[in-house]
């Protein structure tokens, strides 16, 4: 395998780690949110709570290692994108760290606040909406290079209905990822009147879910033939998240086996997720940086390479205690273990 | 400014960011070493006081934490955003460090979010304390990492560049470049001291209050203390990176002295006014000064600012960020010099005098100023440079048009983080009074009142 391979390959799986880790994140926000607003609040918030209090600053690092990842494997992004993304992603910045810190103040500080819970679930949504936007901007079309001069085409893409498809896509698959997860937990949990309720969302945010994905797969043709053909191409990995899709919905249906269901969640969006970016190699940006001429020179892709080995000997252990704590400790998962900040 | 300027508003915003985001990683960086001095004397003592320090103190960091994660992410994402060019060459001989930054911080992360869940959940009371060893280390190697990339832009090493393209590069001589020892080491060591000096403005500020209860004093004894060895250390440090400068960035040296002419015998200028042709007025001047700062001799030869072409010469008001840095510096160290000296003679019924109560409150502002001025002296004493001798900001910068909105955006943003995180932190505090919790804990008897 080629080092310019290998990169996009580490990316990738690390921006597939930020869509599950993200999306459990943000639409958790926003059921919190969503409970507090329908009175459920006693019925689900403390599971959120359970699970979210110690993992949420991991998951904006996964991000910073995608932005910081793909800077230095291809420095030309930093060119293109930089330029022009600076209104969008200064949007994203400001909406991340109100989401971040707004968290930190009700969940840390004193008292819980209403003010907070209602920036922490609108962000939820907002946030992925915005950044599913830079993949929209990734297919072409919306940059252009005039006299050396880096363009945003804004009313482009705010006319284009591929654009708002993949919004749309980005919202719901947050919230069923979200509920998926929450169902899974709750169940772990014993905890029954929460499990009905975030099951509820589950089955409710499936359908959804899957008409999007759908209807982005169909945009693409229109959007970028090529890539569209590409995505022809591999469209056993389609069916197979599709087939994912039916595995995790029945068990969820059917009450049982939430943590296998969760586990299809993620293989159908894996599936999903790494057949759209195989399709869509080896452009980054497309017309203007593929990955074979962007690349970084070799020895700073040596070094970037064997310091991601060395870095996960360091994090999978790390990884691997948090969940070990958190997530598959059955005390603490189910509040017996007395779970006491500070 | 009439005319839209991006490089201007570049800048402006990337200091903007900057000046924000260093408060809170100072504190990332200095706090769990406080916390583990804190919890360590706990274990070893058995006295709960030092154990109850230590999780106050970790219930405040946290949110400074969830701060600096934010605008640290800001920060990384404006490094492109606002510098693509600058992005684009340098990207390929620093994204090494920046990466590995990201590794640090995402352990420290983890360990922070056990650590901060775990306080009983362990039978022996040493596994948690060995949680902090990560945190530190994550936490302390982030500075490092970031700082090598500050210290690459200062002396770029280690790549040549043929049109524009990087060539021969050497990750590891590119991070340690010649800046990055003295860099790094001043980073930490102030780090420490500040945030040491914020800790203990806190406990001087409850005993000037009229609190007299052990807790604090233990907790200021124990603040000081650091904070005096730290400063020291800061200080020591401070003199090394006066030789770096003399032989590796000379202009920023002789700006920051107001040294013009290339001499030997060169004395130490504070203060004064520069009139016209630069004749400086009203000055204290030091004897030898300048070259026993740069050379550790006083017939040192210092090269002087006349050498360098005008456009190539740092801002001279970097002068008064010079002197006001080391002056605060000179401070910080003689309060934790006062305090211990005081104690040393008072052994065991010491009581502070309400002035060096009041000098050690104002030491953790003060430390804060230090460390923000460093950072101008720091920033704008490469100026015109980004990547000294290779590029220049204002060939660095985006070109998109909209930057002042988003400046003024982002102060906004700031605005609010600030003032809630500081109206979220005084509250959590006094709503949970610590003899309360002592007395909650089984600590302390009922009935005392602080």
């Amino acid at each position: 395998m080629t080092y310019e391979l290998l990169g996009i390959m580490v990316l990738w799986t690390f921006l597939y780690g930020y869509l599950i880790v993200a999306s459990v994140d943000f639409g958790a926000g926003f059921f919190s949110y969503y409970s507090v607003l329908t009175g459920q609040k006693n019925k689900i918030h403390k599971i959120i709570q359970r699970y979210l209090s110690p993992v949420w600053e991991v998951t904006n690092v996964f991000l910073i290692f995608f932005v910081v990842g793909i800077v230095g494997f291809f420095p030309e992004t930093a060119y293109y994108y930089g330029t022009a993304l600076l209104i969008p992603g200064s949007v994203a910045i400001i909406l991340l760290a109100i989401r971040g810190s707004y968290y930190a103040f009700s969940t840390y500080g004193s008292k819980e606040n209403r003010g907070y819970m209602l920036l922490y679930g609108a962000t939820g949504l907002l946030i992925p909406a915005s950044l599913s936007t830079v993949l929209t901007i990734s297919e072409g079309g919306y940059i252009e290079e005039r006299n050396s001069q880096v363009l945003f085409l804004w009313n482009r893409l705010l006319a284009s209905p591929y654009s708002w498809s993949v919004v749309l896509l980005a919202v719901v698959s947050v919230l069923y990822i979200s509920a998926m997860f929450l169902t899974y937990y709750a169940a772990r949990a014993k905890d029954e009147t929460a499990l009905e309720v975030v099951r509820g969302y589950a089955l409710f945010w499936s359908a959804p879910t899957i008409l999007s994905s759908f209807l982005v797969f169909l945009g693409i043709r229109t959007q970028n033939p090529q890539h569209f053909l590409g995505m022809l191409e591999l469209y056993w990995m389609f069916a197979a998240s599709f087939l994912c899709f039916l595995v995790a919905v029945y068990c969820v249906w059917k009450r049982r086996r939430y943590g296998t269901a969760f586990l299809f969640v993620m293989l159908q969006f894996a599936f999903a997720f790494y057949g759209y970016g195989a399709a869509h190699l080896p452009y980054v940006l497309y017309p203007y940086i593929n990955i074979y001429e962007g690349f970084t020179n070799e020895t700073m892709a040596g070094a970037l390479i064997a310091a991601f080995i060395a870095g996960l000997f360091v994090l999978i252990p790390s990884l691997w205690l948090l969940m070990r704590l958190f997530l598959f400790d059955a005390n603490y998962v189910q509040g017996t273990g007395a779970p006491k900040k500070g | 400014m009439t005319q839209y300027d991006p490089v201007f508003y570049s800048r402006m915003l990337t200091e903007l960011t900057l000046a924000f985001h260093i408060i809170f990683a100072t504190i990332g960086v200095g706090v769990p070493v406080m916390i583990a001095l804190a919890e360590w004397r706990g274990i070893r003592t058995g006295d709960p006081h030092y154990t109850l320090l230590a999780r106050r103190w970790t219930r405040g960091f946290v949110i400074t934490v969830a701060v600096g994660v934010v605008t640290g992410t800001a920060i990384g994402l404006q490094l492109s955003l606002l510098w693509p060019s600058f992005m684009r060459i340098a990207g390929q001989a620093i994204a090494l460090p920046l990466f590995l930054e990201t590794f640090a911080f995402f352990v420290e992360a983890i360990f922070l979010g056990i650590y901060l869940y775990t306080w009983d959940r362990f039978k022996k009371k040493t596994t948690h304390l060995l949680l902090m060893i990560p945190i530190v280390i994550g936490s302390s190697a982030s500075a490092f990492f970031i700082t090598t990339l500050n210290a690459f832009m200062n002396t770029p090493r280690g790549f040549t560049l043929e049109d524009g393209v990087i060539k021969n590069l050497q990750p590891l001589a590119a991070m340690f470049n010649p800046a990055t020892p003295t860099k790094v080491s001043h980073v930490l060591a102030s780090s420490y001291t500040t945030s040491a000096y914020i800790l203990a403005a806190i406990a001087a500020y409850k005993l000037l209050k009229g609190s007299d209860h052990a807790y604090y004093k233990k907790a200021l004894k124990l603040t000081v203390t650091a904070a005096f060895v730290f400063s020291l250390a800061t200080a020591a440090i401070g003199d090394l990176s006066g030789k770096f400068l003399a032989k590796y960035q000379p202009e920023k040296l002789a700006a920051a002295e107001w040294h013009f002419e290339t001499e030997r015998e060169a004395p130490l200028v504070l203060g004064g006014v520069l009139g016209q042709n630069n004749e400086i007025k009203y000055r204290i001047s030091i004897p030898y000064g300048l070259s026993i700062l740069a050379h550790g001799t006083p017939d040192g030869e210092v090269i002087g600012l006349n050498e360098f072409p005008e456009d190539e010469r740092p801002p001279l008001y970097i002068h008064y960020l010079f002197n006001l840095k080391v002056a605060f510096g000179m401070y910080l160290a003689l309060v934790g010099f006062l305090y211990l000296l005081r104690s040393r003679k008072h052994r065991g019924r010491e009581l502070v005098p309400k002035w060096l109560l009041a000098a050690i409150v104002a030491a953790g502002p003060l430390a804060m100023i230090t460390i923000e001025l460093g950072w101008f002296f720091a920033e704008v004493g490469r100026q015109p440079w980004i990547l000294r001798g290779y590029m220049k900001v204002a060939d660095a910068a985006t070109t998109s048009s909209h930057v002042d909105t988003m400046l003024l955006l982002f102060c906004l943003l700031y605005l609010v983080l600030g003032v809630t995180v500081v109206r979220v932190l005084s509250k959590l505090f006094r709503n949970y009074d610590v003899i309360q919790e002592m007395i909650s804990l089984g600590i302390e008897k009922g009935g005392r009142r602080s």
